[in-house]
C-alpha cells in the first residue's frame, strides 16, 4: 500500500546518491516536474536518469542535468530543438549517453517490471545500435538481445490516486508511467488529485496499487 | 507535368493509404498526409506516445498539454480514440498490426534500407526516437523525400552510406520526381512528375526494372 506524503520533499526524501532513476514524461506530457524540482532541492547526485528524452527548456529534467546531479542519461530522444541544456554538458564531455530505440527502452523496462530476463527484439537489427549485442535467427527473422532496465527510483505523473495509490492517468500523459512503476525499486507518483479509496472505478485503474509506494498530490 | 509540390506529395501518399488502415504518419513533412486523408475512409491515426484515433492539431481552446502527438505538437481526439502507454504501443508497432506507416528518409537504398536517424557527422548527437521500431513494424513502411539532397547527390541508392534505421523494410518511396516501389526482384518506377524515365535512369546509380 501506497504511503501518501504532504510533500514533495517528503516523498524523494529516500532517493541515494548514484541511483537509477526513470523518469516519465514525453515531452512536458507526463512529466513529474514537482518531483524533479523537490529532487533538485534534495541534492542526490551521481545519478543515472532513464526518459525518453533529456529534458526541454530549462525546466524538469532539464533543470536537474543543468544541477549537475546526472552522469548519465538513458533515453531514445535527446537531441530537440530546446534540448540545449543536454546538447551542452554532452558536447562538453560532462554527461554520458546511452540511445535506445524508443520502443526498446520501454521494453526493456517493461521485461524488469515482469520477471523477464531479455528477449529477443527485431528492432535495430543491422543498425549501429546493435553493435555488440547477440543475434539470433527464430523463424527466418533476425533478432537482438536487448536486456531489462530496472530503477532503484520511478518518478512519474498521474491523473488521480486513490490513497492505497492506485493510479489512473489523462490521454497521451499516460506515456511511459504505467511501465516505469513497475520497474523501478520505489515507484513516486504526483498526482492531480488524491481520492479516497474505492472513488476510482476498479475497472478503469490503470496501475494497480502493488506497483506504487509514494503518492503526493501537486 | 512537373515535379511535385510537397503538398502534392503527401495528397499522392494519402491517395494510396487503404480505407480502413491504421496508420502512423512520422514527425516532419509525413505528418502532412493526415491533411489529405479522404474523411469517412476510416483510416485510424496511430501516434506513438500512445494513442489511436488521434483528431488534428488542437487550436485555441482545444490545446491541452497532456495531449499531443509524437511530434510534442497538442493535438485533438476523435471519437473512438484510444489511449495506451508506451509498451503497449510499440508492441502494437512491433508486432505488425499497423498497417502502414510513412517516415522521411535521408536514404533509402534499392534493397528497402533505409536511413533516416544519423546523418553520421561525428559531432552529431544522435537521436533515434521510434523510427526503427516504426522501419521494421508496419506492414507497410513508404518513404517520403526529395529525390536528390540539396548537394545534388541522389537519396535513392544502391547501398546506403549513412548509418542504418532499417534493413530491407521500405517498400515504397515517393519524391517531387518520382514514386518507386521496392519489391524482391528490385525497383521499379510507378509514376514520374516533370522528369522522363530515360532521364531518371540517368541520374540514378539504382537500376530500375521498367526502365
Amino acid at each position: 500500500m501506497a504511503t501518501i506524503c504532504d510533500t514533495t520533499a517528503d516523498a524523494v526524501a529516500d532517493i541515494k546518491d548514484g541511483s537509477t532513476v526513470l523518469i516519465g514524461g514525453f515531452g512536458m506530457a507526463g512529466m513529474p516536474v514537482a518531483l524533479i524540482d523537490a529532487l533538485i532541492d534534495h541534492g542526490a547526485t551521481d545519478l543515472t536518469v532513464v526518459s525518453n528524452n533529456a529534458g526541454n527548456g530549462d525546466t524538469g529534467l532539464a533543470a536537474l542535468l543543468a544541477a549537475r546531479r546526472v552522469r548519465k542519461v538513458i533515453c531514445s530522444f535527446p537531441r530537440q530543438s530546446d534540448s540545449w541544456v543536454f546538447d551542452g554538458l554532452y558536447r562538453a564531455g560532462d554527461i554520458q549517453l546511452e540511445v535506445v530505440p524508443q520502443g526498446t527502452l520501454a521494453e526493456r523496462m517493461r521485461a524488469a517490471g515482469a520477471g523477464i530476463g531479455g528477449f529477443y527484439c527485431p528492432t535495430a537489427v543491422g543498425t549501429p545500435l546493435a553493435a555488440g549485442k547477440e543475434e539470433r535467427v527464430i523463424d527466418g527473422r533476425t533478432y537482438i538481445l536487448e536486456y531489462p532496465l530496472a530503477g532503484d527510483v520511478a518518478l512519474i505523473g498521474a491523473h488521480q490516486a486513490d490513497r492505497m495509490g492506485n493510479l489512473v492517468y489523462r490521454k497521451t500523459a499516460r506515456n511511459f508511467g504505467p511501465v516505469m512503476a513497475t520497474a523501478a525499486t520505489t515507484t513516486i507518483v504526483q498526482v492531480h488529485e488524491v481520492v479516497e479509496t474505492g472513488a476510482l472505478d476498479p475497472e478503469a485503474v490503470v496501475t494497480p496499487s502493488i506497483y506504487v509506494d509514494k503518492v503526493v498530490a501537486v | 507535368m512537373s515535379a511535385l509540390t510537397k503538398a502534392q506529395m503527401a495528397a499522392l501518399v494519402a491517395r494510396d493509404i487503404p480505407a480502413g488502415s491504421y496508420v502512423n504518419l512520422g514527425i516532419g513533412q509525413p505528418t502532412t498526409v493526415a491533411d489529405h486523408l479522404p474523411a469517412g475512409a476510416g483510416i485510424v491515426l496511430h501516434t506513438e506516445n500512445g494513442m489511436l484515433n488521434m483528431g488534428p492539431a488542437a487550436v485555441g481552446d482545444q490545446i491541452d498539454p497532456e495531449l499531443t502527438n509524437a511530434g510534442k505538437i497538442p493535438v485533438t481526439e476523435l471519437p473512438g480514440a484510444a489511449y495506451f502507454h508506451h509498451a503497449d504501443s510499440f508492441a502494437m508497432m512491433r508486432g505488425g498490426h499497423l498497417d502502414v506507416c510513412v517516415l522521411g528518409a535521408f536514404q533509402v537504398s534499392a534493397t528497402g534500407d533505409l536511413a533516416n536517424w544519423h546523418t553520421g557527422a561525428p559531432d552529431a548527437i544522435p537521436a533515434v526516437g521510434g523510427a526503427m521500431d516504426l522501419a521494421i513494424g508496419a506492414k507497410q513502411v513508404f518513404v517520403m523525400m526529395t529525390l536528390f539532397a540539396k548537394d545534388g547527390s541522389a537519396k535513392l541508392v544502391p547501398t546506403c552510406t549513412y548509418p542504418l534505421t532499417g534493413l530491407g523494410c521500405v517498400s515504397r518511396v515517393y519524391t517531387d520526381l518520382a514514386v518507386f516501389d521496392i519489391e524482391a526482384d528490385g525497383v521499379t518506377v510507378r509514376d514520374t512528375y516533370g522528369i522522363s524515365r530515360a532521364e531518371l535512369a540517368q541520374r540514378l546509380d539504382v537500376t530500375l526494372l521498367n526502365c
